[in-house]
Parts: structure tokens; sequence; C-alpha cells
């Protein structure tokens, strides 16, 4: 009975003090995530003024200034970049949906989205330097739109299919029954009841790539002044958060923490909404 | 899904000679072969980009290769100047901070998604699984920012002067926290990096113990087995290989990672010495050195970036391999 009793108490304990570990990690990731938000506004809610929306980026060391020509461009090339990632990724991820149960490439495919998705970033856009900077001679916003498309096209691809799949076969086997042929039965019946977490997937691809900085490094480059010319180099929010926070004039430092302010709250509230869209489709 | 090709023969009895009929089965089954072609060329975009951008980088890296033959992997020099370039530093200023960022994140990750599957109430469980994937949604750049400006000043004070001081005279591991202690470096670092990956690992790993059938879990509660036990030895075992997997897909972006690195590691070109010694990663050389880079110093950075495509392509791809084992076995 003794030892019993000890063991007993031994598991106990082991048990005790693993719960307790773990849900010291859970209050560290939920203390991180809160930490970072409240650094964000208590630095960034200074820089948010009207002229953040109206001026351009300032030269060094003049006074003042805003983010007008960063939030533009990136708003630019994130558009672009939907516009273009869009109808590629819906119609890869119907094909891996409905079609790719029986074929090998259908299967690489998925093999090679998913490492797409994880890839450094950083590596894309070299890619999109070799090809399309070092090529034309000069940086440009096409050149970033053609990066951040890069990254995209993998999040849209594999939401669509995962979304599609879940798409129940009866539905397909009435519209086949009433002979409609197999395009059809994608576009107008499976793809259109899983529309919602299409949608999702859009939402996530754009929270996704509106905070990549480093594919745009050495495609877009920056632009001190505004410019809605693709074909020029053309100011981002990520980059120039990158530069005026490593730099040593105060303003810069300010407009970097209101950027970074906007660009989080954007992110965070694409990600509430994908959320919030998927549920509504769930509950349905 | 798996209805086969069986589904879009047309079922049309061509025999009945209704020329109209015939017509309209004639053009759906064309339109069914242009849009399946159609699909799966826009699928197979996705296999070109690949190919593109190892071949891309590959020819733009032969100058270098050609020059310095595999010798490039662990020549320690990085010398603009002299044009002698090797990627020994970046690697190893990479692989160094990526293993102190999975030492950290790998046990709170574990943590986390014991305490979302286990403990946690379930009214609970949407809304911090929901916190947790939302951390992993901050952009990489605002860890960057909170490296360089929170966590670095305060790392430096109460972190690594503390760590120098006890730990510093201690034969055979004293060297490590030797250097300067102004909070930058290759383990503040890997502690930023690994606050980053933390979320993609923990998300892996409740998904993978989600998958534990009840009745496993159950059983063993019924034997009297504690919440612990049930974790260690039923859990963990059965999901061994997705939470393999899941380490190593934080792995794969703990080693990718450009802008949390390169705003706390100090960007240094020197072989580090110590936990605290400024290094540089194969990113953060790629962010800070490509845009002012010209000629034979592109095609090394080129070279760089090759190789980090390589060893992330493969710790993705063996994770991905991983992940697909542990989705085969759920089926048992």
């Amino acid at each position: 009975m003794e030892l019993n009793q000890s063991l007993y108490r031994q598991r106990r304990w082991t048990n005790a003090i693993g719960l307790t570990l773990s849900m010291g990690s859970m209050a560290l990731g939920l203390a991180v995530l809160l930490w970072i938000l409240v650094v964000l506004f208590s630095n960034g809610v200074a820089a948010l003024d009207w002229n953040m929306f109206t001026q351009s980026t300032p030269a060094p060391g003049t006074e003042g200034g805003g983010l007008a020509n960063a939030i533009v461009g990136s708003l630019l090339m994130v558009g672009f970049s939907v516009l273009v990632s869009t109808p590629i990724g819906i119609l890869a991820g119907v094909y891996l949906a409905e079609y790719g149960d029986q074929s090998k490439t259908a299967e690489l495919t998925r093999f090679v989205t998913d490492i797409m998705l994880s890839a450094p970033s950083i590596v894309l856009g070299l890619f999109v330097y070799a090809i399309a900077v070092a090529t034309v001679g000069t940086f440009s916003g096409w050149a970033g739109t053609l990066a951040l498309s890069l990254i995209a096209v993998p999040v849209v691809v594999r939401t669509t299919e995962n979304m599609l799949r879940l798409v129940p076969g009866s539905l397909r086997e009435a519209a086949f029954a009433l002979g409609a042929p197999r395009w059809k039965v994608a576009t107008m019946v499976t793809l259109r009841a899983a529309r919602s977490g299409v949608m999702t997937g859009l939402l996530l691809a754009v929270a996704r790539i509106s905070g990549e900085t480093a594919p745009l490094l050495f495609t877009a480059l920056n632009n001190q002044f505004f410019s809605t010319d693709m074909s020029r180099p053309m100011a981002n929010l990520p980059v120039v958060i990158f530069q005026f926070a490593m730099s040593p004039y105060d303003n810069w430092i300010r407009l970097a923490w209101g950027g970074a302010l906007l660009i989080t709250l954007s992110v965070l509230v694409l990600n509430i909404v994908a959320r919030v869209f998927l549920r509504e489709k769930s509950a349905a | 899904m798996s209805m086969g090709t069986t589904m879009n023969a047309p079922s049309v009895p061509l025999e009945t000679g209704n020329p109209n009929m015939v017509s309209i089965a004639r053009r759906q089954r064309l339109q069914d072969v242009v849009f399946h072609r159609l699909t799966q060329g826009f699928s197979l975009l996705v296999l070109v980009a690949l190919l593109g951008i190892i071949v891309s980088l590959f020819v733009n890296a032969w100058p270098a290769f050609q020059k310095f033959g595999l010798r490039f992997i662990w020549y320690v020099e990085w010398d603009i100047i002299n044009e002698e370039f090797g990627a020994a530093i970046a690697i190893v200023g990479t692989l160094a901070s990526a293993t102190i960022a999975l030492l950290i994140a790998v046990p709170l990750a574990f943590g986390i998604a014991l305490f979302l599957t286990e403990t946690c109430p379930t009214w609970l469980r949407r809304p911090l699984g929901t916190a947790i994937e939302l951390l992993a949604a901050v952009p990489s750049i605002i860890y960057g920012m909170f490296g360089l400006f929170v966590f670095a000043p305060l790392f430096a004070d109460y972190a690594q002067v503390p760590m120098q001081n006890v730990l510093g005279g201690m034969p055979l591991i004293g060297f490590l926290f030797g250097g300067s202690t102004n909070g930058f470096g290759i383990l503040a670092a890997g502690i930023v990096l690994a606050f980053m990956v933390l979320p993609f690992v923990a998300a892996v790993m409740r998904d993978v113990f989600e998958i534990v059938p009840p009745i496993l879990r159950e059983s063993a509660y019924g034997l009297g087995c504690t919440t612990w036990e049930v974790v260690r030895k039923v859990v963990l075992p059965y999901t061994q290989k997705g939470v393999i997997g899941g380490v190593m897909l934080g792995l794969g972006r703990a080693l990718g990672e450009t802008m949390a690195v390169t705003f706390v590691i100090g960007n240094a070109n020197r072989m580090p010495t110590s936990l605290f010694s400024p290094g540089t990663s194969i990113a953060s050389t790629l962010a800070n050195e490509f845009g002012e880079a010209a000629d034979f110093h592109i095609s090394a950075l080129f070279a760089l970036g090759f190789l980090l495509f390589v060893i992330t392509f493969i710790v993705l791809g063996l994770a991905k391999w991983m992940l697909l084992r542990a989705e085969k076995a759920k089926g048992l």
C-alpha cells in the first residue's frame, strides 16, 4: 500500500506539473499576441493623423510627411496580384478537386503547392528579380505584383481545393444525373456551393501578401514620390516600414510605427472576416 | 470527386439518330475536354513556377559556383571587395537561429496543443485557437520591429547581462555567453523567430491531436490514466508522424524567414563565436546586400538563395511527406 500511495502521488504531481506548464505556454502565446498589439497601438496611434494618408514619404532630414504613396502603392500591387491569382488559383483548385483523384500530375502539383505555401518568400523575390527586373532593366510595380502573385496563388489553390472537397458528392451526382456536362457541374454547382469558402481563401491570400516585405525588396523596390505608374519602382508599406524603422530619423520611425499598425490591423481584420465567412458557411 | 470518367460520358443514346441531341452531346463533350485541359494547364503553372525558380536561381548562381565549386558551402569568407565568397557564415547563422527557435517553440507549441485539445473548456477552444492563428497572421516585419525596438533592449538588460554574469565564467560552455550584450545576435534572433514559428507548429500539432480517435483516449482514461499520461503515452505515439511533420514545417519557416531575423541578428559577416555575437542568415544577407550588389556579388547572392531554396525544399518536402503518412494512418 505504501508503495502504491507514493506512485499515485508521483503520477498526480507529474500530471499537475505537465498541465500547469501547458497552461503556462498557452498564456505565454496569448501574452505575446497582446504585447505586440499593445506596443503597436501605443506607438502607432501617435503617428495616425490625416497627414499620414495625404502626404508622401518625407525626404531624409525633412519634417512631417506621410505614407500616402506607400499606401496607394501597396493597394495597387495587392489589388493587381488578386486579379492575377484569383483565376489561376481557382481554376487550378478546381482541377485538383474535380479531376485530381486519378492523376499523378495532380498529386505532384498538390505536393509542390504545399511546399510553395511555406517556401522562403525572399527567394521568390530573387526569382522575380531574375525574370522581370534584370531583363527589363528597372524595378517596377509589375515585378512586385508578380512576386506577390507567386505567394498568393498557392494559398488560393489549396483553400479552393479543400472547400470544393467539402461539397457533398450527392450534389454533383444530382447534377450529373440531370445530364449536366462536367464543366457546368464544376462551375455552376460545386464552385457555387463552395462560394463562401473560396472567398475565404481569397481573403486569406490578401492578408498573407499585404504584409510580405522580403519579395518586394528587390522587385518593386521603393519610391519616395507619389506614383501610380506600375512600370516604375513603386513605394509600398512593408518596404517603407523596413527602411524607416532602421533609419536614424525620429519622424521616419514614427511613420514606420504608423504603417506597422495600419498593416497589422488590416491583416487581422481580413483574417477575422475570413473566419466569419467560413463560420456562416458551416452554420448554413 | 471520385466519380471517375464514366460520369462525363454522354448518356444520350446516339443510335436514336436525333441530330439535335447528337450535336448537343458532341458540343458538351468538346466543352468538357477544353475545360479539363484549361484547369489542368493552370494547375501545371505551379509546377512551371517551381521549375522556373530552380533553373533561374541556378543559372544566375552559376558564375559563383563555377569559381568556388562545392567549396562555396563551407568556405568561411564573405569579402565583397575582393570578391571572395563562401556561404559558411550565413549557413551557420541560419541553422543556429532556426535551431534555437525550434528548441523554444516546439515545447511551447506542444503545451498549447495539449491545452487546446485536452484541458481547455469547450467554449474557450475556438476563441483561443483563433488567437493562436492570428498570431500566425501577424506579418513578419512586425515581429522584426517588435524585436528591434522592444525585445532587444529588454533582452540585453534582463537576460544577456545576468546570463553572462552567471554562465559566462563556467568552463566548457562559458564561451557561448561571451561577447557584447547589446541585445542583438544569434540568440535574440532565435527567440524572436521562436515566437514567429510557434503558432504554425502549435496549429499543426492541435490538428493532428484532434484526429486521435476518441475511443483510444477514453480507454486510456478508463484505465485510470492521468491527462498527462494519456497525452504522453497514447496521443503522442499515435500522432508521432504528424507532430514531426509539424516541427519540420516550423523548421522550414524558420530557415527561410527574412524580416524577423534581419532586424535582430546583428548583420555581421563574421563567424559567430558565441550565442550573443552578431551574425547573419542567408535570408538576412540577401535582404541587406542584394539591393546594392553588382556583378559577381549578385551571383554569389543568387548562390546563397539557391542553397536556401534547396535546403527549405528538402525540409518542407519531408514535412509534407510525414504529414501525408500521418493522414493515411488516420484511416486505420
